[in-house]
């Protein structure tokens, strides 16, 4: 049962790559065959936020007990959301150049606000590295971490919405959900976003094993 | 350990009105002790002066008036956030190993950042209001809603500094050098950034007040945001 999550998030992004590429989606214009990447581009933010979110919960735990697991495991989760930032940026990169006709544009709050994150989260690694006392920096980094998600939210969550943007569900640009994702398409993207944030707990989880074990190795 | 209050008089208990009339003049004179470490060394103050106008008068010099009214206000902007951080960011980085245990048994750490926030903002205040007249006299005054730049000013000033406050904290906790402080205050002073920005363009363009006030509003709440974490973090940074 415990592997049951895991099974689940394989079967499920196997699924979404072979049925979202044969599936029948609408025609739009300028959109056409690329709003197939809605169900990899999007489920994979979901994923870097869903870990960045899990970095921020682990934090806010590492400030009370048992704070040297909890403080490996916020890193852990910054790590893995970092790395899924990166197929994130490149599959929205290339969608971008075929929709919008450029990879990057600083035009696009959203696209600053990813930006500005992944700056933030190096700060973060950069910030750990330069404190070599292990208790102390469990609070330390905790606290610029929940300090930063806070700022980096009102720049990705509450900006985008007061501007103009390319992307959809900000700024009078209606979203997906309002008619371009019919019926067919739900059923590729909600099991995606399922399966990679599935995924991306069980990368999580992995690490965290592995850095415990490295651990009790250590002190053998 | 919590620390704080080794000599405090009265009892702490939220329903005691002594209670916060002592919290507040221990906070006064937190923040007075703020005032006198400044003034006592008059090169700092000087210092940190000659810079801005320094800095001015580089790009005044640079720019030579021919300044279209965006990258005058990027330009304003992105001088204030640089003297922002050099005065500001330093604010944690002067208490003394010795002093910090002086302070850990006297004082709260709510205050003790309270007090911190409370003075750099008052400290960048003045001085935002000096670099917006000597840019405003040796490039050129392009603002056209003075009333409305000047309240997003304010605001700007007062979460630049708030900011930087908490990040000096943290830079200061984990031995870093000034170059930590910039690396890490950066990313965090960005949405801010881009926010002042946008409303004082609305400003500079000379937009009714109507216009900007969902941005406004944001900004406020930024500050209020900012002031909570930072007094509920603190705490955290404080114990050692």
């Amino acid at each position: 049962m415990k592997h049951l999550y895991k099974i689940l998030s394989v079967v499920l992004i196997l699924y979404t790559i072979v049925w979202g590429l044969l599936n029948p989606v609408p025609r739009l214009d300028i959109l056409n065959e690329t709003i197939r990447n809605v169900y990899y581009h999007v489920p994979i933010w979901f994923a870097m936020l869903f870990q960045m979110g899990l970095s921020l919960f682990y934090s806010i735990k590492s400030l009370g007990t048992q704070a040297l697991l909890n403080d490996a495991k916020a890193q852990t989760s910054a790590e893995t959301g970092l790395f899924f930032a990166i197929p994130g940026i490149l599959t929205g990169s290339i969608w971008a150049r075929y929709t919008w006709g450029t990879f990057w544009t600083f035009q696009d709050p959203k696209l600053n606000g990813v930006a500005i994150g992944i700056l933030i989260y190096l700060a973060y690694f950069i910030l750990r590295s330069s404190i070599t006392d292990e208790i102390k920096r469990t609070r330390i980094a905790a606290v610029y971490n929940i300090f930063a998600f806070v700022m980096l939210n009102v720049f990705i969550m509450i900006l985008p919405r007061l501007t103009d943007s390319l992307h959809p569900g900000n700024g009078g640009n209606p979203a997906f959900g309002k008619y371009d994702l019919d019926s067919n398409m739900r059923l590729v993207f909600y099991p995606a976003c399922v399966g990679w944030i599935l995924f991306s707990y069980w990368i999580f989880e992995v690490k965290t094993r592995f850095i415990h074990l490295k651990k009790l190795n250590d002190e053998e | 350990m919590r620390g704080g209050y080794l000599l405090a008089p009265v009892k702490s208990n939220w329903y005691n009105p002594f209670y916060y009339l002592y919290a507040s003049i221990m906070l006064l004179s937190l923040i007075k002790k703020e005032f006198r470490l400044e003034f006592r060394q008059k090169t700092t103050l000087g210092g940190i002066l000659v810079y801005i106008i320094g800095t001015v008068f580089v790009s005044a010099l640079c720019f030579k008036g021919k300044v279209d009214k965006p990258t005058w206000n990027a330009l304003f902007w992105v001088i204030l956030l640089f003297s922002s951080i050099t005065i500001s960011g330093k604010s944690f980085l002067k208490e003394q190993s010795g002093q910090a245990l002086f302070n850990y048994l006297y004082y709260k750490p709510t205050q003790f950042i309270l007090s911190k926030m409370l003075y750099n903002m008052g400290f960048m205040l003045v001085l935002s209001s000096i670099t917006l007249f000597f840019y405003t006299w040796f490039i050129k005054n392009e603002i056209e809603n003075v009333s409305l730049f000047i309240t997003v000013l304010c605001l700007a000033s007062t979460g630049f500094a708030g900011v930087l406050s908490l990040m000096s904290a943290i830079a200061a906790k984990a031995q870093g050098h000034f170059a930590l402080m910039s690396i890490l205050s950066f990313p965090v002073l960005m949405p801010l950034l881009t926010l002042v920005i946008r409303v004082s363009k609305q400003a500079v363009d000379g937009l009714a007040w109507s216009v900007s006030y969902p941005f406004l509003g944001i900004l406020i709440a930024l500050n209020v945001i900012m002031l909570m974490l930072a007094i509920l973090l603190f705490p955290y940074l404080w114990q050692d």
